[in-house]
C-alpha cells in the first residue's frame, strides 16, 4: 500500500512537489508565527515581571478643572509631592516607596553628547524595582538630602559617555551643564528601547528637583505591597489617602493615576494573545489555501486515473477500496507537506531567535497541531476526489479514452 | 454455470434510448471455450459486461453458478467479480509503474488474502500462463505487448474464477504474438479445464475457441461448436 502510494505520487513528482509546497507554506507559516507570537508574549510579560514585583505605580494624572478645563498631559501634570511619597510610606501592607522624577536632558562625556532619560531618585528604588549593581554603589538618600551631584549609570549609557578602555566610576559627566561624578554602572536588564532601564541615569531624587527640574514634583511614586493579595487593598488606601490629601471629593476628577503590576500584566497579555490568534489566523488561511491546491490536484488524478480505477474495479475493488486508496494518496501528500513544513518553520522560529529580537518557543503542542492538522486537511480535502473515484461506473470507467 | 434468459440492455432513457441487446438466451457449461463474435458495434462488450458482472441487464435473467446476479447491487457485483471472474482486456490491463507479480497480486489484495499465500499463488498462475520467473519483478511498462497480456491473463486465473471474460485479447497484438496468447487461453482451458469466453470480431480468433456465438444487431445469429473436446476439469 505505501509502495503504491508511493509510485503514484511519483509518477509526477512536479505536479506532487508543487502540490505539498503549498502544505509546507502553510504548516511552516503555522508553526513560526505561533511560536514568534508565544515569544513575544513571553518577552512582554518578562520585562513586565522585570519592573519588580508586587508593583503599584502611582502617576500624577490629569486634573480636570470644572469649567472649560483642558485636561493636561501626564508629563506636564504636577501633583505629586515628596510629601506625598512619605505619606504613603504609612499606608498597611506598603513595604517600600520610591520616588522618581525623570526628563531627558543633555548628558556630555569623552567627547560625546547625548539626549539620554535621567531619573532622579530615591535609595528605595534599587530594591522596588530590581536594579542591580555591576559596579559602585547606587544613589542614597544622604546623597540625595545632602544635594550630592553622582550619577548611576545604566549600562548602555556607559558606552555613550564613558571613553572604551576606562573605569566608569570615578569619572565626571555634565547632565544639562553640570558636573557629576559617576558611583556605579547597573546590571544590564536586557531588553530595547521602550521602558528599558539599561538606558538611563540615576541621580539623587533632591539633586534633581534642584538642580534639573527646578521644581520638587514627582513623575512616579513606586509603591511596592508586602505581598501579591495585599496589592488591591493597598492600592484602594493609596487612593483615599491622596484623594483626601489632595481635598478631592469625587474619584472621577482624581489628579492621579494608579497602575498595578497585575493590570498592565493583564493588558499587555491579552494584547500578545490577540497577536497570536491573528498570525494564527493568517497562518491558518494560507493552510486553507494548500489543502485547496491538495483537492485540485486530487481531482486531476481522478479523471487521469479513470481506467485505472475501471480496471481496479473490474478486478474486485470495492468502493471503499478505491476510496481509501485516494485517501491514503492525498493524506500522504499532506503529512509530507506537514513534515517538511513543522521543520521549515521551526528553522525559521530558530532563526528568529538567533537575530535576539524575540525569544522563539516552538511548542510540543504546535507541532502536534501542526501534524494533526495537516493529516486533517488530507482527509478533508482529500474525502470529495476520493468519493467521485468511488462513485465511478465500471463500464464508463474502462471506456474512458 | 452461466445460464442467461432473454437479457436486454437498453442505453440511455427516452428519444435516444438504444437496445445494444434484444434477448439473449445463452447456456455456458463449466470448461468450455466459447468465442463470441461479430461485427463492430452488434453488443458484444455490452454482452460481456454483463456476463462478467460489470453491469446489470435491463430485462432478463442472470444465474452465474445458479445465483441470480442480474439485481445484485454495485458492492454485492463487485464481490462476484472478485472472487468469480476474471478480466483479460484488449488494452490498459495492467497497472503502470507496478511490478508483474504485484498486478497479479492485486485481485488477491482486494479479495484479503494474506500476502505470504499471495505470492505464491500469483507465482503459479504466472507460470501457468507462460510467464518465466525472470520477468516477475519487471514493471509492467518494460514487457511486450504479448507477456502485458499473458500478464493479465495470469491476473484473470489468480483467483481461481468460475469465468475468465477475454474481450478482444488480441487485438492490439500481431498475428504471431496473438497465436501465442491464444495458445495460452487453448492451454489454460485444456490442462486446467477453465471456461473462457473470448470475445473478438476476427473469424481466425474465434477459431481457436471449441464454441463460436456469432452475434448481430444484440441478437444471437448461430450458435456452432467447431469441435467438440472432452475435458476433466482439474485446477492449478
Ligand atoms: N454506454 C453506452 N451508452 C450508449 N450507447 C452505448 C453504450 N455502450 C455501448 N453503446 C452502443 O451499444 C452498441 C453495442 O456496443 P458494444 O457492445 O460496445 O459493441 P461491440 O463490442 O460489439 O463493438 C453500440 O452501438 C454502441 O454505440
Ligand atoms: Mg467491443
Amino acid at each position: 500500500m505505501i509502495l503504491e502510494t508511493y509510485s503514484a505520487l511519483s509518477a509526477n513528482k512536479t505536479r506532487s512537489g508543487l502540490t505539498i509546497l503549498g502544505i509546507v507554506i502553510g504548516i511552516s507559516s503555522v508553526i513560526a508565527l505561533i511560536s514568534i507570537g508565544q515569544g513575544a508574549a513571553s518577552s512582554v510579560n518578562s520585562s513586565i515581571q522585570s519592573l519588580g514585583s508586587n508593583l503599584i505605580e502611582v502617576l500624577p494624572g490629569a486634573a480636570r478643572a470644572a469649567g472649560f478645563g483642558v485636561s493636561q498631559g501626564r508629563g506636564t501634570a504636577k501633583s505629586l509631592t515628596p510629601e506625598d511619597a512619605a505619606a504613603i510610606a504609612g499606608v498597611a501592607n506598603v513595604a517600600a516607596v520610591a520616588q522618581e522624577i525623570s526628563g531627558r536632558y543633555q548628558v556630555a562625556g569623552a567627547g560625546t553628547n547625548t539626549n539620554t532619560s535621567v531619573v532622579g531618585v530615591s535609595e528605595e528604588y534599587a530594591t522596588i524595582r530590581n536594579v542591580q549593581m555591576a559596579d559602585g554603589n547606587f544613589v542614597t538618600n544622604i546623597q540625595s538630602s545632602s544635594l550630592q551631584k553622582v550619577a548611576v549609570l545604566g549600562p548602555s549609557v556607559v558606552a555613550d559617555v564613558i571613553a572604551t578602555g576606562t573605569e566608569p566610576v570615578g569619572q565626571t559627566i555634565r547632565i544639562n551643564g553640570q558636573q557629576f561624578t559617576v558611583i556605579g554602572v547597573t546590571v544590564a536588564k536586557g531588553g530595547n528601547g521602550f521602558g528599558s532601564q539599561d538606558n538611563m541615569i540615576y541621580i539623587p531624587v533632591v539633586t534633581a528637583q534642584r538642580y534639573l527640574a527646578g521644581n520638587s514634583y514627582l513623575s512616579t511614586i513606586d509603591v511596592q505591597a508586602v505581598d501579591a493579595p495585599s496589592m488591591t487593598q493597598v492600592q484602594s488606601d493609596i487612593t483615599d489617602l491622596l484623594l483626601s490629601r489632595h481635598n478631592i471629593s469625587d474619584p472621577a476628577s482624581a489628579d492621579f493615576n494608579i497602575l498595578n503590576q497585575a493590570d498592565i500584566l493583564a493588558s499587555a497579555s491579552s494584547i500578545t494573545s490577540t497577536l497570536t490568534y491573528l498570525l494564527a489566523a493568517i497562518a491558518g488561511i494560507s493552510l486553507l489555501v494548500g489543502g485547496i491546491g491538495i483537492m485540485n490536484m486530487m481531482l486531476t488524478t481522478v479523471t487521469e486515473r479513470t481506467r485505472e480505477i475501471g480496471l481496479r474495479k473490474a478486478i474486485g475493488a470495492q468502493r471503499s477500496d478505491i476510496s481509501r486508496q485516494f485517501l491514503i494518496e492525498a493524506t500522504a501528500l499532506t503529512l509530507i507537506g506537514g513534515i517538511i513544513g513543522i521543520i521549515l518553520g521551526s528553522a525559521v522560529s530558530l532563526a528568529v531567535n538567533l537575530t535576539g529580537l524575540i525569544t522563539t518557543t516552538i511548542s510540543f503542542g504546535s507541532i502536534a497541531l501542526a501534524f494533526g492538522v495537516s493529516m486533517g486537511i488530507g482527509i478533508v480535502f482529500g474525502y470529495y476526489p476520493a468519493r467521485i473515484a468511488a462513485k465511478m461506473n465500471p463500464i464508463d470507467a474502462l471506456r474512458y479514452e | 454455470m452461466i445460464e442467461i434468459t432473454n437479457i436486454t440492455k437498453t442505453y440511455g432513457k427516452g428519444e435516444t434510448a438504444f437496445q445494444a441487446l434484444k434477448g439473449v438466451t445463452l447456456t455456458i457449461k463449466d470448461g468450455e471455450f466459447v468465442a463470441i463474435t461479430g461485427p463492430s458495434g452488434s453488443g458484444k462488450s455490452t454482452l460481456m459486461h454483463i456476463l462478467g458482472c460489470l453491469d446489470t441487464p435491463s430485462s432478463g435473467t442472470y444465474l452465474l453458478d445458479g445465483k441470480d446476479v442480474s439485481t445484485m447491487t454495485d458492492e454485492q457485483l463487485a464481490n462476484v467479480r472478485k472472487d468469480n471472474i476474471g478480466f483479460v482486456f484488449q488494452a490498459f490491463n495492467l497497472l503502470p509503474r507496478t511490478t508483474v507479480l504485484r498486478n497479479v497480486e492485486l485481485p488477491l489484495i482486494y479479495a484479503g488474502v494474506d500476502s505470504a499465500q499471495r505470492g505464491d499463488r500469483a507465482r503459479s498462475a504466472l507460470l501457468a500462463a507462460g510467464m518465466v520467473e525472470s520477468h516477475f519483478y519487471h514493471k509492467s511498462n518494460e514487457l511486450s505487448g504479448g507477456q502485458i497480456q499473458r500478464v493479465a491473463i495470469a491476473r484473470a486465473l489468480v483467483n481461481d474464477p468460475t469465468l475468465i471474460l477475454a474481450d478482444e485479447p488480441t487485438g492490439n497484438l500481431d498475428t504471431k504474438t496473438g497465436e501465442i496468447v491464444l495458445g495460452t487461453f487453448q492451454k489454460l482451458n485444456r490442462e486446467h479445464g477453465r471456461t473462457i469466453v473470448l470475445i473478438t470480431h476476427e473469424p481466425d480468433v474465434a477459431n481457436h475457441a471449441d464454441r463460436i456465438i456469432s452475434i448481430r444487431d444484440g441478437l444471437i445469429v448461430s450458435d456452432s461448436s467447431s469441435h467438440i473436446a472432452t475435458k476433466r476439469p482439474t485446477h492449478i
